[in-house]
């Protein structure tokens, strides 16, 4: 089975800042090539155990918390590395990003490759709408993910020739 | 350390419950002076952001309070909204609801029970850990989960905030071939069920009672979720092999369940009649066990809860893993019936003409009761909205239950807690209850290494 690039935006639009992640998804709906699922999610980890197959490149986007902190400030995060940032109880579930990775490497299910795009985030009040120093980063971070997209069709098309040329062998 | 002393614990952070809540716990001469749940409670912003919204916008609007249970407010939402307006609602589309609402119970209830409670009871700090010993559990655990999304996806139109519920019905009812894969997913998932009844069931439970009052919908012939009139269990009440329950016509809920201000919680904390109550599973089950599915209550007869079918009564918050087990079972079960006798409807919503009027609903959310009340002019204008959600409504009896079970630690002879033993003492308490915190960011924690 060929992989899929699968962009999830995690984040609730009704907490200001977590509301990037969607919001980065709606903005690629228009220009996401053919082949790319473009999904939100809420974080939960069940529910983002189901979105990938291990044969998918997944880009998730999120935003950070960072110490000490520069919002708008944007950083690209390895699996291993977002796990390891794993926060207690900074999410819905207490299980957090990384707390999920981590519950997809202990049960055999993290996709073919894993990278976070993420902006750090200055105001998780209640309500809509994102600070000034995120809503800035926020064409340069669409631009990062678009990018992030296309490399990763690349790779998996260069996986998927590599697949066949073994398979015709 | 002495634990005559004065101290006190602050969790800024409750791992492992749904969203984001703090804990204060004060220690004074060896009694507990100050158990304090601080909760970041959003319905409250929705109240204000409804009113001048249409009467048909309830249901996509509060629908995102909650990633958990956006079902529980969609359908309590249509429901007060609907008896505002005088409207009955067509019995297959009251079925098709409740289906959907099983796809939320089920999703619901697992994700507790493996990834939040399970960790608890197997002496580990979280569900990876976990994973990685109980790796079968798990992944059942998510199996029966899925089959919940499942449903959701399947008549909610997504995963999270299902878009396909209106006022009156659904925008889209399914054909029997769209319903016909759940069942098949549904099987394996009742299997799956009564195997995790089976395996919470073996867990070792530390002795504990809440002895307040309990509050659940009631409906008799049906374990109530989605029916029924709100109905209180007297404090104390036990096994006694009758369950004597006191109803509260819905309409008489807000002159009971009085909420007030606190200052360490943005959450409204609610008193009934002036004294803490609990709902949820445990209230549930109490209210309602008899009417279980038989599977489910062959389930739990075997789990070592009683026999629901007498009257039995669990009020040990620690056993509260066993019940939702055994109602999770009950879920699957009836779903499968719902979708065995599914004929399409003859029409996917019935209509909702606005008057003015005021309406109110109970329901029972996976966590507890939610009741919701709107009122409307001619129009449909809502000129007022009041959601009192089941975590509020728990809080005072969750402070309770820490109190009780840090008190009962601290008097028991031997070595005195130290702070890490309380601490994880009352994470456990609060997890017992499993609050929903809703509408909670889900930041990374990050720290910026300098090379």
């Amino acid at each position: 089975m060929t992989g899929r690039v699968v962009v999830i935006g995690v984040g609730n639009p009704f907490r200001r800042d977590d509301g990037v992640g969607p919001a980065v998804i709606e903005a690629l709906r228009a220009r996401a090539p053919a082949g790319t699922v473009l999904t939100d999610s809420d974080g939960e980890p069940g529910r983002m155990l189901g979105l990938w197959h291990r044969q998918d490149a997944v880009i998730v986007v999120e935003v950070v918390h960072a110490h000490p902190g520069q919002p708008g400030r944007l950083h690209t995060l390895t699996a291993e590395r977002a796990a390891r940032c794993a926060a207690r109880s900074a999410s819905t579930h207490a299980l957090g990003l990384g707390e999920t990775f981590a519950l997809a490497a202990a049960l055999d299910r993290m996709p073919r490759e894993l990278t976070v795009h993420a902006v750090e985030g200055e105001d998780f009040d209640l309500g809509r709408g994102l600070s000034t120093a995120v809503a800035d980063a926020l064409p340069e971070l669409i631009r990062h993910v678009a990018k992030a997209i296309d490399k990763a069709h690349d790779r998996l098309r260069c996986a998927g020739a590599l697949t066949d040329e073994r398979g015709s062998a | 350390m002495s634990h005559r002393g004065s101290r006190v614990l602050r969790l800024d952070a409750l791992a492992r419950v749904e969203g984001e809540a703090a804990l204060h716990l004060a220690v004074r001469d060896g009694t507990v002076a100050e158990a304090r749940l601080r909760i970041y409670e959003p319905p409250r912003f929705f109240e204000a952001f409804l009113v001048g919204r249409g009467h048909g916008e309830p249901p996509d609007i509060t629908s995102r309070i909650c990633g958990i249970c956006p079902v529980a407010y969609q359908t309590t939402a249509c429901q007060a909204i609907e008896r505002a307006c005088g409207v009955t609602v067509d019995e297959p589309l009251v079925e098709l609801r409740r289906l959907l609402y099983y796809g939320e119970w089920i999703e619901s209830q697992s994700l507790h029970i493996h990834l939040l409670h399970a960790p608890d009871f197997l002496g580990h700090p979280s569900a990876v850990e976990l994973a990685r010993e109980h790796r079968a559990a798990v992944e059942r655990g998510l199996r029966i989960k899925q089959a919940g999304n499942a449903i959701m996806e399947q008549l909610g139109g997504r995963a999270i905030h299902p878009i396909n519920v209106r006022i009156g019905g659904f925008y889209h009812v399914p054909a029997p071939a769209e319903l016909a894969p759940l069942a098949d997913r549904l099987c394996r998932a009742h299997d799956d069920a009564l195997e995790t009844v089976r395996w919470v069931a073996g867990f070792d439970f530390p002795d504990a009672e809440y002895h307040g009052p309990l509050m659940a919908m009631r409906d008799p012939g049906r374990y109530a979720i989605d029916s029924g009139t709100p109905a209180v269990m007297a404090a104390g009440v036990g096994s006694n092999g009758s369950t004597p329950v006191r109803a509260l016509p819905v309409e008489e809920f807000e002159r009971h369940v009085v909420e007030r201000q606190v200052p360490h919680s943005t959450a409204l904390v609610s008193e009934l009649d002036g004294h803490h109550y609990l709902t949820g599973s445990l209230a549930r089950y109490a209210v309602s066990g008899r009417w279980l599915h038989p599977s489910a209550l062959d389930a739990a007869r075997e789990a070592g809860l009683g026999d629901p079918a007498t009257g039995a009564v669990c009020r040990n918050p620690f056993r509260s893993i066993i019940v939702r087990a055994v109602e999770v079972a009950h879920a699957v079960a009836e779903a499968l019936r719902i979708i065995d006798a599914y004929e399409p409807p003859s029409r996917s919503y019935v209509a909702v003409p606005p008057r003015p009027a005021t309406g109110c609903a109970a329901t029972e959310a996976p966590r507890g009761l939610l009741y919701h009340r709107y009122a409307m002019d001619a129009d449909g204008t809502l000129t007022l909205a009041r959601i009192v959600p089941p975590t509020a409504q728990n809080q005072s009896a969750i402070e309770d239950d820490l109190r009780r079970q840090v008190q009962s630690r601290l008097d028991r002879p031997g070595e005195p807690p130290g702070d890490e033993e309380l601490t994880a003492l009352c994470e456990r308490a609060v997890r017992n209850h499993d609050p929903c915190i809703s509408c909670s960011a889900h930041f990374l924690d990050l720290t910026v290494e300098r090379g």
